[in-house]
C-alpha cells in the first residue's frame, strides 16, 4: 500500500469507478486457462460440497458431493475432478524445448504450461487440503481409490505450492490478479468478494461502480464465490435436498443437489471468465515472459518428478528444506517487485515517491568523457539530469535504468536538482560508447537504486546433514500404509 | 430508571457473547458499539430492523459439526478430554469430576461458579475436576458483564486451566492463523475473568494458567487433538484496551435527555419504532467504523452506510488512512492532492506527497 494507490482509491470512490494502479499486466495470462471454483461443506476443514471447472467458458463441468458426509463420494469427486484436471495438466508434457545451459547439460522444458484460476485465496488454501486429503492414498491395500486420486492430491499440492511463489502465474487468484492491476473504491477486506471487486472495475452499463458493488454483496444475487457457501442457502436449500438424498439416494434425489449448487457456482464461473478477460485485456509487461519460463521449468522438473514415481510432497518441510524455500521465496518475492518496477513507470512510480528511483530530463552529457591513465584508463560517461522528484539517494550509489537494458551508472553528485551521472556499465568494449548507450540532452530517463541482480541461492547443509539445533538430520520420509488409511470424516 | 435500561427499552438485556468480547479488543474506541453492549442492546436485531442486516449467518452444517464435536469431547464426562490432558500436561490423573454448572437455574449460575469455584481454591485437594458452561463476569468499561463462555474450566489441586473446544481442522501441526487467533482471544477473555474471579474471593489470581488448552479435529478426522496456547500477549492486550476504554458512566452522561434505542416492541415483539427515527437517534452517539468491523460487529452495515455518506477516509481502512497521513475526510484528502485545498498547520508534508503522488499519476497515465 502506498500514498499512490491511496489516492487511487479515493478517485476510485470520488468517480464511481475503479482506478488503474498499474500500465501493464504483471501476470500471465494462458490462451486456455482452467478455471476451477471449488465449494465446501460448511464447517468441515476439508469436505468438498461441489466444484466447477474447466477450460471452455461455455460448457463447465459440475462435480457434485450429494451427501458430503460421505467418504465414498468424496472420493468419487476427487475421481471426478481427476478426469478433467489431469487429462489439461498433462497434455502439456507433450511437447518441449531443449534449453542449452552455459557450462550445463542441455535440458528440456515445457513449451507451454497449465494455468489454473481460482477465486479467492481461500479457494487457494481450499485446493492446498484438497492435494493434502488425496495424495497419500493408495489404489491397492484396505481402502483403495481409483490409481487417479493420489495423483490429484500431488498436482493440486504443487500448484497450491507454487501460489506462493511470487510472480508465478501456474495457479492465479483472481481477486488478488485484479487488485494489483485495480484500485477500487472499497477496502482490501471487502476486495475479497469476487463479485463486489468486478462491480467497481467493470459495472454493468449505466450503474456505477459503488452501486455495482453494493448490489454484488446481496448473496441471493451473488452467491459466495466460495469454498464457503452463503449460511442461507445451506440452510434453505442445501441443508433440506441432502437431507432427502439421505432418506432416498435416488437420481432424482441427486438431481435435485446438483441443482441447487448450480445456482450456487453459475455466476461465480461467469464472473471468473469476466476477470480473465479484463486482464487479459491490458498489455503485458515485458518480463512477464522471462517469470513464466521460469514457470514452465519448475512445472518440467515436477511431471519428471512425477514420471520418475517420485513420493508424494511429505507431510511437513524438514529443516534444510525449509530454510531453503523461504530463502527462495524470498529472492523471487525482491526480484518481482524490481522486475515490475522496471516493467511499469506507475509501478516505478511508487519509488520515486520514497526517493529510491527518479525521472528526469538530460541536461548534458560527456559521452567520451575517461578515468584514469594509460592501461587502466577506462570510459566513463558523464550526464547530467535535471528531476522535480525528491531524490533521496546519496552519491556513490549504483543505479540502473528500465530504458536501457545493462545499463549501470554511478551518482556522483546531488545539487538543486541536478544529478550527474557517471556510466559505468553498458556502453560496449570500443574506445567511443556504442550508439544510443549514453542517453543524450533533452532524452527523458529514468533511474533507480532497485537492481534485479543475480543472487546466489542461500548457503543451506544437505539435509543430511542437518546441525543439531534444528533437530538434526531429518528421517526419511517413507509414504505408509497409515498415511494412505488416513480418516476423512 | 437505570439510564442503560432506558437506553435498551423494556426487553432482557443480552450478555456478551464471544464476537462482542472480539470487536472489544479490535476496535475499543467505538462509543456506539460500547454503549449498546453495555447496555445489552440487541444489535442483530437492531440492524434488521434499521434495514442493515450482519451478513453473518451460521450454516446448519457448521452447526452440527460444532456441536458433533464438542459432544465428543465432552462425552462421558469429558472422558475424552481427560486423555488428551493427560497425555498433553503429562498428568498423573486417573479420575475425574465433572461438574456441569448449567444443571442449575440460570439466574444461580454465576453464583454456583463462584461457589464451585471458591471451594476448589480453598480446599486444595488433588481431585481433578471440569467445570463445564461456568458464568463469569468481568467488568468492562464500569460495567458488569455477563459471559457465557463455551468452555470447560480444568481444575487440579487448586491450580486452574481453560479449556477451549473449537471445530476448525489442525492439518499437520498447523491451523487457520485467523482461527488460532480469534480463539486466543477470546480464551484471553476467559482467563481474565478466571482470574478476577479468584482474586475477588481473596485467592491468588495467577492460579489460572496462562496457557490455555486448545481442542480441534485432527488432520481430516473428528478425533480431538489438545494444544497448549500461550495467551499472555492477548492478556496484555484485552487489559490494556480495557483500562484504557472510555468508561460508560462518562458515555452516558453526554448524552440528550430521553435518547433510547428502544424498538418499542408490540405484544409479539414486532418492532414498531420508525427505522428512520432509531437511525437518528442512533447517530447521537458516534461510531468509529473500519472494515474489520465487518467481520466482528452487528452493526456494521449501519456504520459503514453512516461513513459512507460523511466520505471518512476510515472506509478504505487503517493502512490507507495512514498513507493519507490521517486525514479523515476524503474530500480534504483529494484536494490537498489536487491542490485545491490549502493544507492547514501540520499538514505540509503530507500534502506535499499527496501532491507528488497526484502528478507522478498524472504523469504515468497520460
Amino acid at each position: 500500500m502506498s500514498a499512490l494507490t491511496a489516492l487511487a482509491q479515493l478517485r476510485a470512490i470520488r468517480d464511481g469507478a475503479a482506478q488503474r494502479i498499474t500500465t501493464v499486466r504483471h501476470c500471465h495470462l494462458a490462451p486456455r486457462p482452467m478455471v476451477f471454483i471449488p465449494l465446501r461443506l460448511a464447517g468441515e476443514t476439508a469436505a468438498p460440497l461441489a466444484a466447477m471447472v474447466g477450460t471452455d467458458p461455455d460448457h463447465p463441468r459440475l462435480l457434485v458431493v450429494p451427501q458430503p458426509r460421505n467418504r465414498d463420494l468424496r472420493f468419487a469427486f476427487a475421481a471426478g475432478l481427476a478426469e478433467v484436471l489431469l487429462p489439461y495438466v498433462e497434455g502439456f508434457g507433450k511437447t518441449t524445448e531443449t534449453v542449452e545451459k552455459k557450462g550445463g547439460e542441455p535440458y528440456e522444458r515445457c513449451l507451454d504450461a497449465p494455468q489454473i484460476l481460482v477465486p479467492n485465496r481461500s479457494a487457494a488454501a481450499f485446493v492446498a487440503l484438497l492435494g493434502r486429503s488425496t495424495r497419500f492414498r493408495r489404489a491397492d491395500g484396505p481402502y483403495p481409490v481409483h490409481p487417479s486420486v493420489p495423483l490429484l492430491g500431488r498436482w493440486l499440492t504443487y500448484f497450491a505450492d507454487r501460489s506462493q511463489q511470487p510472480g508465478s502465474s501456474l495457479l492465479l487468484v483472481a481477486t488478488e490478479a485484479l487488485s494489483m492491476h485495480w484500485a477500487t473504491g472499497q477496502s482490501g477486506l471487502e476486495d475479497a468478494n469476487l463479485a463486489a471487486q468486478l462491480g467497481w472495475i467493470a459495472p454493468p452499463p449505466g450503474m456505477s461502480g459503488r452501486r455495482a458493488a453494493e448490489e454484488a454483496e446481496d448473496p441471493l444475487l451473488w452467491p459466495p464465490a466460495g469454498p464457503t457457501t452463503d449460511p442461507g442457502f445451506d440452510n434453505e436449500v442445501l441443508g433440506p435436498a441432502v437431507r432427502a438424498y439421505e432418506e432416498a439416494p435416488t437420481d432424482r434425489a441427486v438431481e435435485r443437489v446438483t441443482q441447487a449448487l448450480r445456482t450456487q457456482l453459475e455466476p461465480t464461473w461467469r464472473l471468473m471468465w469476466r476477470a480473465a478477460r479484463l486482464l487479459r485485456e491490458l498489455p503485458e509487461g515485458r518480463r512477464v515472459k522471462d517469470r513464466w519460463e521460469t514457470d514452465r521449468g519448475s512445472f518440467t522438473r515436477f511431471a519428471e518428478r512425477i514420471a520418475e514415481g517420485g513420493p508424494p510432497q511429505a507431510r511437513r518441510d524438514g529443516a534444510v528444506g525449509a530454510a531453503a524455500r523461504l530463502a527462495g521465496l524470498e529472492r523471487a518475492r525482491a526480484s518481482y517487485d524490481v522486475q515490475r518496477a522496471y516493467d511499469d513507470p506507475l509501478v516505478m512510480a511508487e519509488y520515486r515517491l520514497t526517493g529510491e528511483a527518479f525521472s528526469g530530463t538530460v541536461t548534458g552529457a560527456d559521452p567520451e568523457h575517461t578515468e584514469g591513465e594509460g592501461r587502466s584508463r577506462k570510459l566513463r560517461p558523464l550526464i547530467t539530469v535535471r528531476t522535480e522528484d525528491p531524490v533521496r539517494l546519496t552519491a556513490g550509489t549504483t543505479v540502473g535504468s528500465p530504458d536501457r537494458r545493462g545499463h549501470a551508472a554511478e551518482i556522483v553528485e546531488i545539487a538543486d536538482g541536478e544529478i550527474t551521472l557517471k556510466i559505468t556499465k553498458g556502453m560496449g568494449r570500443g574506445k567511443t560508447p556504442a550508439p544510443g548507450a549514453v542517453p543524450e540532452p533533452g532524452e527523458r530517463v529514468s533511474y533507480t537504486s532497485l537492481t534485479d541482480d543475480f543472487q546466489s541461492s542461500a548457503a543451506l547443509p544437505d539435509p543430511e546433514r542437518t546441525p543439531w539445533t534444528h533437530g538434526g538430520p531429518p528421517e526419511e520420509y517413507v509414504p505408509s500404509d497409515d498415511d494412505a488409511q488416513e480418516e476423512w470424516s | 430508571m437505570n439510564r442503560l435500561d432506558e437506553l435498551r427499552g423494556p426487553v432482557p438485556s443480552r450478555p456478551h457473547d464471544a464476537r462482542a468480547i472480539a470487536a472489544l479488543a479490535a476496535n475499543p474506541g467505538c462509543a456506539r458499539r460500547a454503549l449498546m453492549d453495555a447496555a445489552g442492546v440487541d444489535k442483530d436485531r437492531t440492524a434488521r430492523h434499521l434495514g442493515f442486516p450482519a451478513p453473518f449467518g451460521q450454516s446448519q452444517f457448521a452447526i452440527t459439526r460444532g456441536n458433533v464435536f464438542e459432544a465428543l469431547v465432552k462425552e462421558n464426562g469429558c472422558a475424552e478430554l481427560l486423555r488428551l490432558l493427560r497425555e498433553l500436561l503429562g498428568l498423573p490423573v486417573a479420575q475425574v469430576g465433572y461438574q456441569d454448572v448449567e444443571s442449575v437455574g440460570s439466574h444461580l449460575r454465576h453464583s454456583h461458579t463462584r461457589t464451585l469455584i471458591d471451594r476448589a481454591a480453598r480446599e486444595n485437594d488433588d481431585a481433578a475436576v471440569f467445570y463445564d458452561h461456568p458464568l463469569f463476569s468481568l467488568e468492562i468499561a464500569g460495567h458488569t458483564s455477563y459471559l457465557e463462555p463455551d468452555v470447560v474450566a480444568f481444575q487440579l489441586g487448586g491450580r486452574f486451566r481453560i479449556v477451549e473446544i473449537k471445530s476448525f481442522g489442525v492439518i499437520d501441526g498447523q491451523a487457520e492463523p485467523e482461527k488460532v487467533a480469534a480463539a486466543a482471544r477470546q480464551a484471553a477473555v476467559y482467563v481474565l475473568a478466571l482470574r478476577t474471579l479468584l482474586a475477588d474471593l481473596g485467592h491468588d489470581p495467577e492460579r489460572v494458567s496462562h496457557d490455555v488448552v486448545l481442542v480441534c479435529p485432527e488432520n481430516f478426522a473428528n478425533r480431538p487433538t489438545a494444544t497448549l496456547v500461550d495467551v499472555r500477549k492477548q492478556l496484555a492486550v484485552l487489559k490494556r484496551q480495557l483500562a484504557r476504554m472510555t468508561r460508560v458512566d462518562r458515555l452516558l452522561e453526554g448524552l440528550p435527555q430521553g435518547l433510547t434505542f428502544d424498538l418499542a416492541p408490540d405484544p409479539d415483539g414486532v418492532p414498531t419504532r420508525s427505522a428512520e427515527d432509531l437511525a437518528g437517534a442512533l447517530s447521537q452517539v458516534p461510531a468509529r467504523y473500519a472494515p474489520d468491523c465487518l467481520s466482528t460487529c452487528d452493526m456494521c452495515m449501519f456504520c459503514r452506510d453512516e461513513a459512507r455518506g460523511c466520505g471518512s477516509t476510515d472506509l478504505l481502512g487503517r493502512q490507507v488512512r495512514d498513507q493519507l497521513g490521517g486525514v479523515s475526510l476524503m474530500t480534504e484528502a483529494l484536494g490537498l492532492a489536487e491542490g485545491t485545498v490549502e493544507p492547514a498547520e501540520g499538514q505540509e508534508e503530507v500534502a506535499r506527497l499527496l501532491r507528488l503522488a497526484d502528478r507522478l499519476r498524472e504523469e504515468c497515465l497520460n
